[in-house]
Parts: structure tokens; C-alpha cells; sequence
């Protein structure tokens, strides 16, 4: 082989180089670049509408200006806390038994093809599910049910994280080495307890990605919402009543024919965003603290 | 103090596969024992018979009888208990990752509901020393993952977790096949040292390793033990064919 052509390929082969980075780079900024633009566009015509009344005051009536959104982001808050409690413990538990203990049998696989579907249900028939079986019938036994209440669209919430939740955890213990687990019961430890103590633990960081996944996803939902909350003009943070909600509160705004409750709309979006970036970057850093790092 | 290990009759399977067949052999207690054979001769299943892990595999099967010490190990107890006392080193290390070095030492008392702090940190000092790592690690107990440590400080760790629990006998899976030279001749001091207090035995793929470091030594061949005897006479003078074309390396 003369110089002269293996010159023109180390050419080739660095023009092909370049040409691969920025072809990827190009892809990243297209992936960022919507995010970047809903971030700046909400702080463009939202900032301008936020004060103190905004996170301290509900709402004025029709045709006065100023009030805020306290009681929508307190509903929100609750809302999301009883999603989570529903949704988190059903899902972990769920994606244990798939990735530990159902580990390719009939049921797993039901399990697997059923999360997959409900994955996939469009939120608002989420929405009219919980309308149907809890906010029309009252059901014996069952407090806040047969009527709007907080209760209906914390379970609609709370069942739609579900599906996220299983499936990264199963995929998350799944990941766990073999002989991590081998090594548990090696010891003597019960399989229950290697499960809890050593695969969830291993699998942890992963885990809590999924919830905070299935958390920002319903933190933005609106249509389950509609059938079941109602929305609330005034303060309430009772579980049996109507409850205001961030998302609720935006679109009901928005969809009026004042510039004012416009401007509110755009404030309550930007606070949604950072409020969701804030709760989750919250649990990030205090599930981080305490778990050592690795070299290898 | 080990106890020895009397098998009789043991056979396994993987679903349809007959892996070991009619094996019987008694161990020696305090003493170490080398088992040897090319790959998928079944020497692994027969050392994940005498802790009952060959069973954790869904489709694994044993029957025949396995004494250690007194204690029928099929018939008299459940598989944690005799894991309990019979510890097993793997190929790899497998340290938990997400613990300390601490943790990972006393994890065996730990997940088993024992939380007796100051003994604990006894337990896990001797521990470590037996396993010749508390010099290399004593500063920062708590403070590294099991992890950030060398390959073969790892697999000095997991020895080290073995130990914690107590057993009377020490089952390694080729402990050294995946170290360097260096961390392999530790591994092989510490065998030397360990066995006066617990029986030990040790699957190896390096007939060198088994002739330095075992008293006896069993040759396995497609599921079946060939020969078992003194480690000098298997390796200077071997019964059956089948072993010395092993040793000599005309095959496997």
C-alpha cells in the first residue's frame, strides 16, 4: 500500500468521524431543544404574573383581578401523595413478584401483558374508569366514594403510575447479577429476605427513576382529573370533597376569555414545571445520601 | 472446627440431564480437598450439592445422602440452616455492591436478624483477618463500597463474609480463576492457613493450584468421580487411565 492512499482513507476515516459527532450532536440539541423552548417560552409569559398572591390566595371571582393558585397547588400536593402511596408500594410489589418470584409462569406473564395495556390506556378513560366505579356508585365499606372527591383522582393517579412503576422495577431487579443473589442465599438468608434486603437494594437507584417517571407523568395529568376531582374554586383539602388542582386549575383557566386568568394559566404552568423539577430532584438527593459508590 | 463430609449414593440433574452420577466419597475433615476434571464434568454441581444451592436452580434435582458432621443435610434440615454452616466462595467475586465493606462482612449475621453491634465488630475484625484483608482495609471499613476494591481484595472480602457466619466447612468454586498470579498465591496461602480450622473444598481448573494446596484430591469425568485419593498419588501415580491422561494433559 503507497502513502498516498492511506492518506486519502485516514481522510476519509476523519471526515466520517466528524460527521458521526455531529450527527449525534445535532440529535441531542433536537431532543433538548423542545424542552428548552417550553422552559423559556413559560418563564417569558408566566414570571411576569407571579408574586406572593399567586402561592398565598385562591382564586377571586369572575371579573376581579389578581388571586392566586394556593389551594391548586396544595391539591396537587395531596393528590400526588395519595397517587403515590397507591401507586408506588402496588408497583414495586407487582414488579418484585414478576422479576423474583413468577419468573416466566402463566401469571407473570398475564401480569406483564396486562401493565403493558394499561400502559398504554389513554389517561382520560383512566379518568371515566374512576368515574364509573367509584365517583357514581357508592361502594359499601368504602369512604369517599359514590361522589366528586380528592379520593377518585388520587386512585385514578395512583393506578396509572402502576404500569411505569412494575415494569422498571421489574427490569431494575432483573439487571441484579445472579451471583449477588447466589452469594445471599450462600449465607443462609431466607430467599424473602435476600429479595427485600439485597436485590431491592441493589435495584434501588433504578427503582426510584421509575417512580419519579410515573410521578412527573401524572404530576401534568389533566383529563383523569375532570371525572373526578371536579376542581375547586376555594380551599379544601378534605379527600371526601372536590379538590382544586394545578393542571385543572391551567386548563379551566385557559380555556376562559380572560387575559387575566390567561396570564394566570402561563404562571401555573411554570410553577407545575419547577415544582415537579424540585420533588423530584428532592428525592434524588436524599435516596442518594448514604449509598456508597464503587470504582468498579 | 470442620467436620468431614460423607456422600453417598448423590445424583443430580439440570431437568433431563444427568450431571452426577452414583457419587461417593468421603472428605476429610481439617483438610483441604481438590476436586478436579475438564469443564462440565459436574465438579461445580457436586460442591452446589453439599450446601443445597444446586437446588435452587428451578429445574436442578437431587437424591442420594449428603452427612456433614451428624447432620443429614437432606433429610434433617432446611437449606438456610445448612447454609449456615457449610460457607461457599464463588468464581467471581460477588461482593454487594451497594454495601460497605463493613456491611459486607457482617451481612451474613445481619440478614440472618443477628444485631449485636460490639460483637459484630469483633466478628468482622477476625473475619477479616483470617482472610488476610485488615491491614489493606481496616481505615476505611465503612467508609468504601465492597466494590471499589481490587479483584482479588474481592474475593478476599467474600472469603472474609464466609467466614463471619461461623461454618464448619468452606466450599470453593474455583476461587482463583478469574485473578491475577499475585492475587491467586494469597488466595492459596490463605487456604493453606484456614484449613486447620475448617474443612475445605476447593473445585480448580489449575492442576498446580490443586497440588499445592489439597491433601486429597477427586477426579470428575462426564459426571462420574474417577478416582479419588491422596493428592501425591493422583498426581504421581494415578489408578485409572482416564486421570493420568488427564494430568498429563493428552485431553481436557
Amino acid at each position: 500500500m503507497n502513502t498516498q492512499s492511506s492518506n486519502l482513507r485516514s481522510q476519509i476515516r476523519a471526515v466520517t468521524d466528524h460527521t458521526v459527532t455531529g450527527l449525534a450532536i445535532a440529535a441531542t440539541l433536537i431532543v433538548i431543544a423542545p424542552l428548552i423552548a417550553i422552559f423559556v417560552y413559560l418563564v417569558y409569559k408566566g414570571a411576569s404574573s407571579l408574586n406572593l398572591a399567586f402561592f398565598t390566595q385562591i382564586p377571586k371571582p369572575v371579573g376581579e383581578t389578581g388571586g392566586g393558585m394556593a389551594n391548586s397547588i396544595v391539591g396537587s400536593a395531596i393528590l400526588l401523595a395519595l397517587a403515590s402511596v397507591i401507586g408506588i408500594p402496588i408497583g414495586i410489589g407487582g414488579g418484585i413478584f414478576l422479576a423474583e418470584f413468577g419468573r416466566g409462569g402463566k401469571l407473570a406473564n398475564a401480569i406483564r401483558f396486562t401493565a403493558d395495556v394499561l400502559n398504554g390506556v389513554p389517561s382520560i378513560v383512566m379518568g371515566l374508569a374512576a368515574y364509573a366505579l367509584i365517583v357514581v356508585p357508592k361502594i359499601p365499606f368504602l369512604p369517599f366514594t359514590g361522589h366528586f372527591s380528592a379520593f377518585s383522582g388520587g386512585v385514578a393517579l395512583g393506578f396509572m403510575m402502576i404500569p411505569t412503576v412494575c415494569r422498571t422495577s421489574e427490569e431494575m431487579l432483573l439487571m441484579v447479577p445472579h451471583a449477588i443473589r447466589e452469594a445471599a442465599l450462600g449465607l443462609g438468608v431466607p430467599n424473602w429476605r435476600s429479595v427485600l434486603s439485597i436485590s431491592l437494594k441493589t435495584a434501588s437507584p433504578g427503582i426510584i427513576t421509575g417512580c419519579m417517571l410515573a410521578f412527573a407523568r401524572v404530576a401534568g395529568e389533566t383529563a383523569p382529573l375532570i371525572f373526578t376531582v371536579l376542581g375547586n374554586q376555594f380551599w379544601s383539602s378534605s379527600l371526601n370533597q372536590p379538590i382544586a388542582a394545578l393542571p385543572l386549575q391551567i386548563y379551566v383557566y385557559a380555556m376562559s376569555p380572560y387575559d387575566d386568568w390567561h396570564r394566570l394559566a402561563w404562571a401555573g404552568s411554570l410553577v407545575l414545571i419547577v415544582l415537579i423539577v424540585v420533588a423530584v430532584s428532592l428525592v434524588r438527593y436524599v435516596t442518594s445520601r448514604g449509598i456508597l459508590k464503587g470504582n468498579s | 472446627m470442620g467436620v468431614g463430609i460423607e456422600v453417598t449414593n448423590l445424583n443430580a440433574w439440570y431437568g433431563t440431564n444427568h450431571t452426577l452420577q452414583d457419587i461417593n466419597l468421603h472428605i476429610p475433615a481439617n483438610h483441604a480437598t481438590a476436586l478436579i476434571g475438564p469443564s462440565g464434568c459436574g465438579k461445580s454441581t457436586f460442591v452446589r450439592c453439599l450446601n443445597r444451592m444446586h437446588e435452587t436452580n428451578p429445574v436442578g434435582r437431587v437424591t442420594g445422602s449428603v452427612r456433614i458432621g451428624d447432620l443429614d443435610i437432606y433429610n434433617d434440615c432446611k437449606p438456610v440452616q445448612i447454609r449456615r454452616r457449610v460457607g461457599m466462595v464463588f468464581q467471581r467475586p460477588n461482593p454487594f455492591p451497594t454495601m460497605s465493606i463493613y456491611d459486607n462482612v457482617a451481612a451474613g449475621l445481619k440478614l440472618n436478624g443477628y444485631s449485636n453491634g460490639r460483637h459484630l465488630d469483633e466478628v468482622v475484625e477476625k473475619s477479616l483477618k483470617n482472610s488476610a484483608l485488615w491491614d489493606e482495609v481496616k481505615d476505611d471499613l465503612k467508609k468504601k463500597s465492597g466494590a471499589s476494591l481490587s479483584g482479588g481484595q474481592q474475593q478476599r472480602l467474600c472469603i472474609a463474609r464466609a467466614l463471619a457466619v461461623d461454618p464448619e466447612v468452606l466450599l470453593m468454586d474455583e476461587p482463583a480463576s478469574a485473578l491475577d498470579p499475585v492475587s491467586t498465591s494469597k488466595i492459596e496461602d490463605l487456604i493453606f492457613q484456614l484449613k486447620s480450622q475448617y474443612t475445605i473444598v476447593i473445585v480448580t481448573h489449575n492442576m498446580q493450584q490443586a497440588a499445592r494446596v489439597a491433601e486429597k484430591t477427586g477426579f470428575f469425568l462426564n459426571g462420574r468421580m474417577v478416582e479419588f485419593d491422596s493428592t501425591h498419588k493422583i498426581f504421581t501415580n494415578p489408578s485409572d487411565k482416564r486421570t493420568e491422561d488427564y494430568i498429563t494433559g493428552r485431553f481436557g
